[in-house]
């Protein structure tokens, strides 16, 4: 029977299947951070058990770490205890770690890819939901609970039932300007924050395929605000290129049997999604969202929406509570809303390729005096990556604040956050209320809208700067 | 984890959709590294910001059946919005779609979450604001959520509907099968990567 690239990864991993239980499902990887970890080894010092397979788990330090003096010890004595209980964990249980100051530190889904520990058809866990970024490499990768993260120290393998399968085709040539996260922003909004539920999104077609290993993992990160429980892209060159030269790729012999194996990963013809869903990447335009939920987003030309176009009354209700929380007028041009910060970074978009769009906006430009702008490399990696190409120097010219590697104000459990009221124009993921800090106000865009924003002080499209020389 | 067989409560009519994890427990409570008393985060913005927020209504003091909006547990995977629910006194939460996460979770921690259509939700929500004392059973035994007169039926799947009955934790059940696990591993390939020993860059 013809079957998907999430079907054959699935089942290449089945330890145990029997009729009326969950599948037993092997995990290759499982990745840790100290926000949903701690609960999980106290249960295995409770109940006397061991990590099964420490070789297989690798521990950072990314959601609680400040981004300023990140060598100093951590100030809030809370976020300290939290990173303290996981080195004391991962020394305990003997896990590998990348601690603050570390040269592999950084945002737990972007360290996987940079060190190569993330490859086509393995199975990928970790306490965070963003976990479907793997999925770029083909892999069948997704967030779990603490109650799980804990199984997967103890057993190597979790209880899983079939997923149902989703297809995201799109064809054709991304406009200039227009990114992979307009990409994803668009399909979100296309199909809701609950149109993947119980699904695996694989995402195919001509654009996609097109498509660097950076922007597919902005796309497969994504997966989740559409309700997936993961996202893929069948590997390809482009995928075994990037994975090359990386330190824990397969060498020589090895390296050749992974990628004989890694070609055949591919969805079969004739397999069957119980869900297609086609975009024409032509037309597309960079996406901004105006709402409290990533499935509320719009096109950069288009105006705040009008609660009272909304037909059902629930939608309806909800449409004014987003309004009233982002502070938003019905009838106002997006591109009309003035931002007060723009953050650039996150498991979504703090990669080099990210800064480095960013960057060439930014270039011989300053921002504008009104706005403030945070560039957060995701990883320690990145952050040196940029500094040898000269991308530091492009940002702070520019006006913006070049800080260290960590979630930041992603999700402000460290210092980085919003004041109540302020508003955002954000490369992360979530515009979910209050996420960027209590009060404040988020727009989810792409790094090249983020720099454009940054430079007239509203949402704006890289097509709206005039250019450096006129 | 506890079991859960049938439960009798008062029901918050949340009427609210794509209810996600950030509003169910903000970051800043996740910094904690314990397992219980996170009912101080529990909708902390809603609870602080809005007056008529359901749970500040004293008529709804002592509920123990949420009943929400689709999609409701968006976003991250923080078991803590489980916990948070648990420890405000909630044992089951009922809507007419969860998020994949928050439901999985919810299923280890012993919070019944149960899927209703759309339509009984809202009857739920008519019911207990025309009277805030309707007493709602969820009862997983014969797998019926009961109030006034009405009688109706979810579905859950069979394995974990009796991992819930029971209050049986997943990894003793796993283990039972570590000859498989074993087994498992003699056969995955040598070039699989491992994160030990850490490799220079
Ligand atoms: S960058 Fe944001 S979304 Fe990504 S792991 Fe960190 S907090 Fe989560």
């Amino acid at each position: 029977m013809p079957k998907t690239l999430a079907e054959k990864v699935y089942e290449a991993h089945v330890v145990r299947s029997t009729e009326g239980e969950p599948d037993l499902l092997y995990i290759d990887l499982h990745l840790v951070h100290e926000v949903t970890s701690p609960q999980a080894f106290d249960g295995l010092r409770a109940a006397g058990r061991r990590v099964r397979r420490p070789d297989l788990t690798m521990a950072t330090e990314d959601h609680n770490v400040p981004t300023l003096d990140i060598l100093a010890p951590i100030a809030d004595p809370v976020s300290r205890a939290q990173v303290d209980a996981l080195r004391r964990n991962t020394a305990e249980f003997g896990i590998r770690l990348a601690p603050m100051g570390d040269r592999d530190q950084g945002i737990v889904h972007v360290i996987g890819p940079q060190l190569g520990l993330t490859q086509p058809g393995m199975t990928i866990v970790c306490g965070d939901s963003h976990t479907s970024t793997h999925g770029a490499f083909g892999a069948l990768a997704f967030g779990i609970g603490t109650s799980e993260v804990e199984h997967v120290l103890a057993t190597q393998t979790l209880p899983q039932y079939r997923p149902k399968q989703m297809a995201v085709t799109v064809d054709g040539e991304l406009p200039p300007g227009v990114s992979a996260k307009d990409v994803i922003l668009a399909v979100i909004a296309q199909i809701g924050t609950g149109g993947g539920q119980g699904h695996v999104i694989q995402y195919r077609g001509s654009a996609i395929e097109k498509l660097s290993m950076e922007a597919r993992m902005t796309i497969c990160n994504m997966s989740i605000e559409a309700g997936a429980k993961a996202g893929l892209i069948a590997p390809d060159r482009t995928t075994f290129d990037f994975l090359e030269a990386k330190p824990h790729a397969p060498q020589g012999a090895d390296w050749d049997a992974a990628v004989e194996y890694w070609s055949t990963l591919r969805t079969d013809e004739g397999a069957v999604f119980d869900r297609e869903v086609v975009l024409d990447a032509a037309s597309l335009t960079p996406f901004v969202t105006w709402g409290t939920n990533p499935g509320q987003g719009l096109p950069i030309a288009e105006r705040v929406p009008d609660p009272a176009d909304f037909a059902d009354e629930n939608e309806r209700r909800d449409v004014e509570g987003a309004l009233a929380y982002m502070g938003l007028t019905p009838g106002t041009p997006l591109r009309e809303i003035p931002v007060d910060t723009v953050f650039l970074g996150s498991c979504t978009n703090g990669r080099i390729e990210d800064l480095r769009v960013a960057a060439e906006l930014l270039k011989g430009r300053r921002i504008d005096a009104d706005t403030r702008m945070l560039v957060v490399p995701g990883s320690v990696g990145v952050k040196a990556q940029a500094e040898a190409e000269g991308l530091d120097r492009v940002f702070i010219e520019a006006g913006a604040e070049w800080r260290g590697a960590g979630c930041s104000m992603c999700l402000g459990m460290n210092p980085d956050q919003l004041a109540p009221g302020e508003r955002s124009a954000s490369t992360s993921n979530r515009n979910f209320q209050g996420r960027q800090g209590k009060g404040g106000r988020t727009h989810l865009v792409s790094p090249a809208v983020a720099a454009a924003t940054a430079l007239t002080g509203h949402l704006a499209a890289p097509a709206d700067l005039t250019p450096v020389d006129a | 984890m506890d079991a859960f067989t049938t439960h009798t409560g008062t029901v918050a009519p949340l009427r609210r959709s794509n209810v996600d994890t950030d509003q169910i427990i903000p970051a800043v409570y996740l910094k904690r590294v314990t397992r219980s008393g996170f009912e101080d985060g529990l909708f902390e913005a809603w609870r602080t910001n809005e007056p008529d927020f359901v749970l500040n209504q004293p008529q709804y003091q002592g509920a123990s059946v949420l009943v929400a909006g689709p999609d409701f547990g968006t976003g991250s995977s923080r078991e803590h919005a489980v916990w948070a629910l648990m420890d405000g006194g909630f044992r089951a939460v009922i809507s007419s779609r969860f998020a994949d996460i928050f439901r999985n979770n919810s299923t280890k921690s012993g919070l019944l979450t149960v899927l209703l259509p759309q339509e009984e939700v809202e009857a739920l929500w008519a019911a207990s604001e025309a009277d805030p004392t309707t007493q709602v059973t969820v009862d997983l035994q014969a797998n019926e959520v009961r109030w006034n007169e009405r009688v109706v039926p979810f579905h859950i799947d069979e394995y974990t509907r009796w991992r819930l009955l029971e209050g049986l934790d997943d990894v003793g059940l796993t283990e039972r099968h570590l000859a498989d696990i074993e087994a498992y591993e003699a056969a995955r390939p040598a070039w699989k990567p491992a994160a030990l020993p850490a490799l220079p860059a």
